[in-house]
């Protein structure tokens, strides 16, 4: 399948991603190739395979209904590029 | 309201599907350690992993995934030994790890029901197609800055249960009557505390319509996060006329996210420019299936407690009450454990009327919850009982209540302190009739020619006796003396 | 004691218990050689005090008695690990300054038992990459020169690019890498270094920064078989916190060095022999496999059909995970925030904010393989993709299971090329064809090894990979072992420290 300028703004915009409109062309064209390489697997017989789920080949384990994180607003916040008190602050969300 | 709508065309058939959010009862969140306490200080229930921190993992909490069963046993639903956490992705400001982890493809619950019940003793079985796990969002507060929103993650990770309707409701009697019993189940299960205002339950309502006699589903739309039984019924009622003044005007019904608005009581389109959603589901690779065991679920099935209907059937069953009274009773577990309490070895009848009654009058005259009642159960059995041995009469009862309500003393109490006890010895009663009767020899004769004047009476003797003779007694005797 | 950095961590622990040096001349002997070879671009944040201080602390809790199996061993550690209080990078501008509140599992481990920190190698972005030029903080240098052109820089491969170049070059004894699709093995081989990708779900990945979670897999990267054998044992381990780890116990994992291959049977799988791959990778190969054979093993001819889907699986799994791992870094919590455009207090929009950081805060690859996760995953493609892909990594995985009942391990080569240079980088999909014999044993989880054993007709190292059963890395170490002691591998780059 070959991957268009829309379908390049499209893949941008849900991964959030700006794109410079020069550079739009040219990922089309990247994203074509790797696309090209990975449809090879259309050629593989798949029917009644299972997906592989996890390598490990186990189940979920669970761990008990305990509070032992949290509390420690610091941890969290240390990084933030913006924050008032205990906040995080974005820009303006529009509901 | 009906199930149906007059339209200027024809009648319209209203079809309405839940999917209710409700928080899990748990200590600790989804997949993190952090506490899930209502109203802490921004950002301070949060762990590590709750506010996606670089190479931070989920690990799935047990009682999440038991609270989940429990539920699904609750509806009668199939547990699905199997099942699968996804990502949901999609950026949001108060989704830090930029995905939900939720279950798309493979469920914790199946297929279950639920018994609505209308007016009427009429009852009817909803469908519910699924229930999944998965992570409630954080929350924005837009108004505290210009040119900001500040973002706080206490919600985030808590573990939700999303419980998905079959379009089996009709009209907004039967969407708030499903909501009203699917909270009432879910509080007896103890697998959520129900608290719509806090938000631990809420539901998007999709609603369309559709000529009566048609088969054909219409299109629908999603009204967000309604977070009241009446405002369930409102956004229905709104939408389902808004959707048929639409179509009978030529118009169409978009498929689209609202938003209801409870001070006007309408809902509308949530953005004009609705982006198309891509959640580009996937299973989430930091956990793995869960396989539960089927002995699992067999003990969480042996320890369900007694549900509503059954409750309710007990009610009608053993105490002879009612239907009505005995739906009254088991809404909530509470009420019905509370008059269970009361009714214990006593007129179950009287214990129904008064718990119902004075006693919700009363609470809800003051505000006060039953868990807060000034009259405990066993309070009021003690009044019940006073009115069983004719200790007081019923009227006296009520002044009695009153003042248990007021003070919290006891029945006896009161009745002793306030020599409130009822004279039942006819030998005394008998006395003051007599003394009565020959001093008013005018009345008598007026009393045999007319039997209505022997409530004077009546009245002569309880003001002989204070208002404490019984007055079953008082009646006996006046009877047998006046013929 | 000039030379104290070249050692093993072997001969190190050998030399400090006997008293013949101290840690914190082992870790100034490393300090001087960072500085020496600072040129390398190997170090994104070099800790030369840290490591000192740390390396005084060794020394005073060996003189109290202490024998921790690491301790006093300088290391390095890929920026991939969040390491507490210290950059935690992931090459990328968009974690730029940012510090961890908590330190990753494995690190722990390591310091647990006493390891010295030299500070944070430098990695291809989020460690998308096999030739780590994708790094926000620069190209690393390979140390060895092609005597082709000797003046030509060559990479060092990705992504533990930097731990491979800092390993190499006697910069530290021992680093740690990550391994998704031979992260670890392929920098191994180009560097002429061994490098061990553990099976999935052996190590922790509690606090490592995600690239593709069902692939991503800590390990040792060092100089000899049997430091990655001694690493292993301290980095390995079941986690509470990665309910993927798994709860197995963790071996001595040196138990069965020097027990040779005698009686083994050690597979070829026909399928790797692929169009266009030197002779020089093929003649080392079969040389490898005869040196096995003479030791007393038994080679078997075998075959893993679905080989050559391994490639296309991974450039759908590992960017479809890795689009979505990728969502959190949005300028709103942690690193990098875009400035609001000239003269506006703010965004206009948090949607704008989001776009903008990201993408100003990755590169070009990263953002290529957002695009194509995005694209793979979305509406109507999933199962034509995804779903398909994970199909495949079941033939994949089912092809070695089989394999491994005909065979105790399989060796083929680690990569198709010797190292190239950082201006006659292959792009797009011919890049990454050089993951192409790793790639394999990445989408089915089992443990690789890769060891070097001979040179390019240029002068440069050439590896093979061993590949072994799931949880059975004390048996893969004791072929590699043999392996590495057949070849003799020798050799020293030219940008040595």
């Amino acid at each position: 399948m070959s991957i268009t300028r829309e379908t390049v703004e499209q893949a941008a915009r849900l991964a959030r991603l700006t794109v410079a409109d020069d550079d739009k062309d040219r990922l089309a064209g990247e994203l074509s190739a790797i696309l090209g390489f990975v449809e090879q697997l259309d050629e593989i017989n798949t029917d009644d395979v299972e997906p592989l789920t996890s390598v490990v080949g186990a189940t979920a384990r669970m761990r008990k209904d305990e509070v032992n994180a949290g509390d420690y607003p610091e941890r969290v916040l240390a990084n933030a590029p913006d924050r008032v008190t205990d906040f995080y602050a974005v820009p303006k969300v529009v509901e | 309201m009906a199930q149906t709508i007059k339209g200027q065309t024809g009648e319209w058939e209203i079809v309405i599907g839940l999917e209710v959010h409700a928080q899990v009862l748990s200590e600790s969140k989804l997949f993190s350690g952090a506490s899930t306490t209502f109203g802490k200080a921004p950002n301070h229930n949060v762990a590590l992993v709750d506010a996606a921190l670089p190479g931070m993992l989920p690990v799935l909490n047990e009682v999440c995934v038991r609270q989940a069963v429990r539920s699904g046993l609750g509806i009668k639903a199939a547990i699905n030994l199997y099942s699968v956490f996804d990502r949901k992705n999609y950026f949001y400001a108060d989704l830090p790890q930029g995905y939900q982890i939720s279950q798309l493809y493979h469920p914790i619950v199946g297929e279950g029901e639920l018994t609505i019940d209308l007016e009427e003793g009429e009852s009817r079985a909803i469908g519910i197609e699924r229930i999944h796990l998965e992570q409630d969002a954080g929350k924005s507060i837009h108004d505290q800055d210009p040119h900001r929103s500040f973002i706080d993650l206490n919600r985030t990770g808590v573990a939700l249960m999303e419980i998905v309707s079959k379009p089996d409701l009709r009209g907004g009697d039967e969407a708030s009557a499903y909501m009203t019993k699917l909270r009432s189940i879910l509080r007896y299960l103890g697998t959520c505390d129900g608290n719509m205002e806090q938000g631990s339950m809420r539901a998007d309502v999709n609603v369309s319509v559709r000529p009566m006699g048609s088969t054909e589903l219409g299109t629908r739309t999603e009204t967000k996060n309604v977070n009241s039984v009446r405002f369930i019924r409102q956004a229905v009622e709104y939408e389902a006329r808004r959707q048929v003044e639409l179509l009978e005007g030529g118009g169409q019904v978009v498929q689209e996210t609202r938003l209801y608005d409870p001070t006007k009581g309408e809902t509308r389109s949530m953005r004009s420019k609705e982006e198309a959603h891509d959640y580009r589901y996937f299973p989430d690779p930091d956990l793995l299936p869960l396989q539960l065991d089927q002995a699992f679920v067999d003990a969480i099935a042996a320890d369900l407690p007694e549900l509503p209907d059954e409750k309710r059937a007990r009610f009608e069953a053993s105490y002879g009450l009612s239907n009505y009274d005995a739906g009254v009773l088991v809404a909530e577990k509470e009420t019905g454990d509370f008059f269970e309490a009361v009714a214990e070895g006593r007129d179950a009848k009287l214990a129904a009327n008064w718990v119902m009654g004075e006693l919700f009058g009363a609470l809800n005259k003051a505000g006060v919850e039953l868990s807060n009642s000034p009259v405990s159960a066993d309070a009021l059995g003690g009044l019940i009982e006073a009115i069983g041995s004719d200790t007081i009469s019923g009227r006296t009862a009520k002044d009695v209540f009153a003042t248990m309500f007021e003070t919290g003393k006891s029945a006896d109490t009161i009745i002793d302190e306030q020599g409130l006890k009822q004279i039942s010895d006819e030998g005394a009663i008998e006395a003051a009739l007599d003394e009565i009767i020959s001093s008013n020899p005018a009345q008598v004769e007026k009393a045999k020619e007319n039997p209505k004047l022997k409530g004077w009476f009546v009245g002569q003797v309880m003001k002989a006796t204070g208002g404490q003779a019984n007055p079953g007694v008082v009646n006996k005797l006046i009877n047998e003396k006046l013929g | 004691m000039s030379e104290l950095n070249r050692m093993t961590i072997a001969q190190a622990r050998k030399g400090m218990a006997e008293g013949s040096f101290s840690s914190v001349e082992l870790t100034q002997s490393c300090v001087n050689a960072m500085d020496t070879r600072a040129d390398l671009g190997a170090f994104i944040t070099p800790t030369p005090d840290a490591a000192l201080e740390a390396a005084a602390e060794a020394d005073k809790k060996r003189a109290a008695g202490d024998q921790g199996p690491l301790l006093g061993i300088p290391l390095g550690i890929k920026d991939l690990f969040c390491t507490e209080g210290v950059q935690t990078t992931a090459a990328s501008r968009i974690l730029q300054g940012f510090r961890p509140t908590y330190e990753s599992t494995v690190t722990s481990n390591l310091l647990r038992d006493g390891a010295v920190f030299l500070g944070k190698l430098n990695l291809d972005e989020f460690a998308m990459g096999s030739s780590n030029t994708t790094s926000y903080y620069g190209n690393v240098v390979n140390p060895w020169q092609s005597s082709e052109k000797p003046d030509m820089q060559l990479v060092p491969g990705g992504s533990s690019g930097g731990s491979a170049s800092a390993v190499a070059a006697r910069l530290c004894l021992g680093a740690t890498g990550t391994d998704t699709g031979g992260s670890i093995r392929q920098p191994a081989a180009f560097c002429g270094i061994t490098g061990l990708k553990p099976t999935y779900g052996r190590c922790s990945r509690w606090g490592v920064v995600a690239f593709a979670s069902s692939l991503d897999q800590a390990g040792p990267m060092a100089r000899s078989v049997e430091d990655c054998a001694l690493m292993l044992g301290s980095m390995a381990g079941y986690d509470p916190m990665d309910t993927t780890s798994v709860d197995t116990a963790v071996p001595d994992y040196t138990a069965e060095l020097g027990a040779g291959v005698k009686g083994l049977k050690i597979g070829i799988p026909r399928e790797y022999r692929v169009d266009g791959m030197p002779e020089e990778i093929e003649k080392l190969w079969m040389e490898t496999a005869d040196r096995l054979r003479a030791e007393g093993a038994e080679i078997v001819d075998i075959s893993l059909p679905h080989t050559h889907a391994a490639l296309p699986a991974y450039y759908i799994v590992a960017p479809a995970e890795a689009s979505s791992n990728l969502a959190r870094y949005d300028g709103v919590r942690y690193g990098f925030r875009a400035d609001a455009p000239e003269g506006l207090p703010e965004f206009a929009s948090l949607e704008e904010m989001y776009a903008t950081t990201r993408g100003e805060g990755f590169g070009q690859e990263v953002q290529r393989r957002i695009m194509i996760g995005a694209y793979v995953l979305s509406a109507g493609f999933y199962d034509a993709y995804y779903n398909k892909a994970r199909q495949v990594r079941t033939l994949i995985a089912q092809d070695f299971a089989s394999a491994f009942e005909q065979v105790d391990a399989i060796l083929t080569p680690t990569t198709p090329s010797p190292a190239f240079g950082i201006t006659e980088e292959p792009t797009g999909v011919e890049m990454y064809m050089n993951d192409v014999f790793t790639v394999p044993a990445s989408m089915a989880g089992i443990p690789g090894i890769s060891v070097p054993v001979g040179m390019s007709k240029a002068g440069l190292p050439l590896g093979v990979q061993v590949l072994g059963k799931p949880f059975e890395e004390v048996g893969l170490l004791r072929v590699a072992q043999a392996v590495e002691t057949a070849a003799d591998f020798t050799a020293t780059p030219q940008l040595m420290a």
